[in-house]
């Protein structure tokens, strides 16, 4: 199985989201970055694919050279290749993002999609537009499921589960295929500081990308949103404080 | 005409599409045209009585050739079709997992953007939009050009509203569909083991963090849990520990909980985690800390160990229910 897992680099956050001056971006520069957990358990999720069946695991993530951080922890973890596609920021909008993956993959392929899977998350913890994936699958005209926690992949077929109220809906879906995967999928592994060392070594594809952009939506600024500033009425400090508690849980009436 | 795509569970429309048709509404009326929802599974008894105040004027079921399970391309293809025959100057569903995926191959499959999550929308030539981003935690005011304008409803951000404006017109419709269009659909259904009540639909969550400190003492939790009928529920921090499942966490990856009352019992409150409790009536905290960011957004806090507090709120109920 030669499976293509895309990550996207998004800022660490707190308790408290903090914008840049210009309000363009979340201020990264005390929290530094991570990738979106969908997207980490994508990346556990191939490694334990590829572990299964065979194959290479190839990592790939769009931004500027710095993001190939996200890649080095990624081959920490036991991915085999990371493609660095080298844009000036994380930032394109879900089209130009598509195409620039399309790119990549239709310039390594003969005219195939040179992959058995295209994991990604199922939407970015930052932008969210839950919609990469699904531009990337209509593109290559491969079948795509989105939201999964669950795959099994036999030669030609996967077979993905999607968790509802109440239960899963199963697909079965034809290899090549492109899935989204949401968090639970797996508990992905942590990279140690060794395995991280000797990921540096690793060579990074990098290709650089042009993105141009849709013009027909258009980010005007961010706003962290007021929340009302609740006093919370503090009910004590010690085991004392049960009363008022269960005073509280009468006066509810969720007893 | 805004074209609107009506999710229900055989005949009960979800919550998400009533608060979406609430904008929906919003932006039909400022276009000065009206609002055809699009339902999937002909002969649904009762949505059409469901819908009597939604401010439908033409609801559209329908039935696809050979899918009778949810077949995410299927459905795309199907709102094309009642686009082209309808000209809508928007299209919208609620920003469920469903909706998403469905607008999103709309957007791929025609050349269009899709909007997801949006909060309002002023109504012009170019729309002027609010939409969330993490989760929620941030607001993105944006513009959107193109036409159909594709977008989603955030969830539960938005009044359900009553239009009054009597049934809609029936009609049905049926997609001719293309073998990829039948490419994807749901095979089988199988149902979860999952006992006790579960964190969406609880009245009550009592939730752990790292405060709980390991796995075994979420017994604690369990037991007042138990006691009073509600729902353990976890932050991120402790699964990632290993000390609870993925399926109990509460968080933007996770579940988003609305319960009238929400415990949170050694949680320091993370951008993560509030985003799946926001839509709680009432919030408990229960925290060591009184730093901790999530005593800021507490209706009432107790600022100490939960490992003394919660079993002596379960010893207190129990003493009650014995007088």
């Amino acid at each position: 199985m030669d499976i293509l897992t895309c990550v996207k680099r998004v800022p660490n956050t707190g308790e408290k989201i903090v914008l840049t001056d210009d309000k363009q971006a979340v201020d990264a520069s005390g929290l530094g970055f991570t990738v979106s957990p969908h997207e980490e358990c994508a990346v556990e999720e191939a490694i334990q694919q590829v572990e299964q069946h065979g194959g290479t695991a190839t990592v790939l993530t769009l931004g500027p050279e710095d993001a190939s951080d996200e890649l080095v922890t990624a081959v920490a973890r036991g991915a085999d290749e990371p493609v660095l596609l080298e844009a000036p920021d994380t930032s394109a909008d879900p089209m130009a993002t598509a195409d620039a993956i399309v790119d990549y993959i239709e310039s390594r392929g003969d005219g195939e999609v040179p992959f058995d899977v295209l994991l990604f998350g199922n939407e970015s913890a930052d932008a969210g537009n839950y919609q990469v994936g699904v531009r990337v699958a209509n593109a290559l005209g491969l079948p795509c499921v989105t939201g999964i926690k669950d795959i099994e992949l036999e030669d030609t077929t996967a077979t993905a589960k999607r968790e509802v109220s109440g239960g899963w809906e199963v697909f079965e879906v034809p290899l090549p295929a492109v899935i989204s995967v949401k968090e639970g999928i797996n508990h992905p592994r942590y990279a140690s500081m060794r395995g991280r060392m000797q990921a540096r070594r690793t060579p990074i594809e990098t290709v650089e990308v042009d993105l141009a952009g849709d013009e027909r939506f258009e980010m005007v600024e961010l706003e962290v949103p007021e929340t009302e500033a609740a006093e919370a009425e503090i009910l004590g400090d010690s085991a004392d404080a049960a009363s008022a508690v269960v005073d509280i849980l009468e006066e509810l009436e969720v007893l | 005409m805004v074209l609107a795509l009506v999710e229900h569970v055989e005949g009960e429309p979800l919550e998400e599409s009533l608060q979406m048709l609430t904008l929906a509404r919003e932006i039909a009326e400022a276009e000065g045209e009206s609002v055809h929802g699009v339902a999937f599974g002909d002969g649904v008894d009762g949505l059409t009585d469901r819908l009597e105040d939604a401010g439908l004027e033409v609801l559209y079921m329908v039935s696809l050739d050979g899918i009778d399970r949810y077949a995410p391309i299927a459905w795309a293809a199907s709102l094309e079709q009642l686009a082209d025959e309808t000209d809508p100057a928007a299209v919208l569903a609620a920003g469920t997992d469903r909706g998403n995926e469905v607008l999103a191959h709309i957007g791929a499959r025609n050349d269009l953007p899709v909007v997801a999550n949006c909060l309002s929308v002023e109504v012009g030539e170019t729309y002027t939009l609010e939409r969330q981003r993490w989760g929620g935690s941030l607001i993105e005011h944006a513009r959107l050009r193109a036409g159909p304008k594709v977008m989603s409803v955030a969830l539960h951000e938005l009044p359900i509203e009553s239009a009054g404006s009597g049934a809609p017109t029936v009609e049905s419709f049926t997609p001719e569909l293309t073998e990829v269009e039948h490419l994807v659909t749901v095979d089988r259904f199988e149902e979860s083991e999952e006992e006790g009540i579960s964190l969406t639909d609880a009245n009550v969550v009592i939730g752990g963090g790292r405060g709980v400190g390991n796995a075994e003492d979420f017994d604690k939790l369990e037991e007042l849990a138990e006691l009073i009928g509600a729902a353990v529920g976890s932050s991120r921090a402790a699964v990632n520990e290993g000390w609870r499942p993925h399926d109990d966490q509460i968080g933007q990856t996770g579940a988003k909980i609305s319960p009238e009352l929400y415990i949170a019992a050694g949680i320091s409150g993370a951008v993560q985690h509030m985003v799946g409790c926001k839509g709680s009536k009432h919030l408990l905290a229960i925290n060591t800390d009184p730093e901790a960011g999530i005593i800021q957004k507490a209706n009432w806090a107790v600022l100490g160990d939960l490992h003394e507090v919660i079993p002596a709120i379960t010893e207190e109920i129990r003493r009650r229910q014995g007088e």
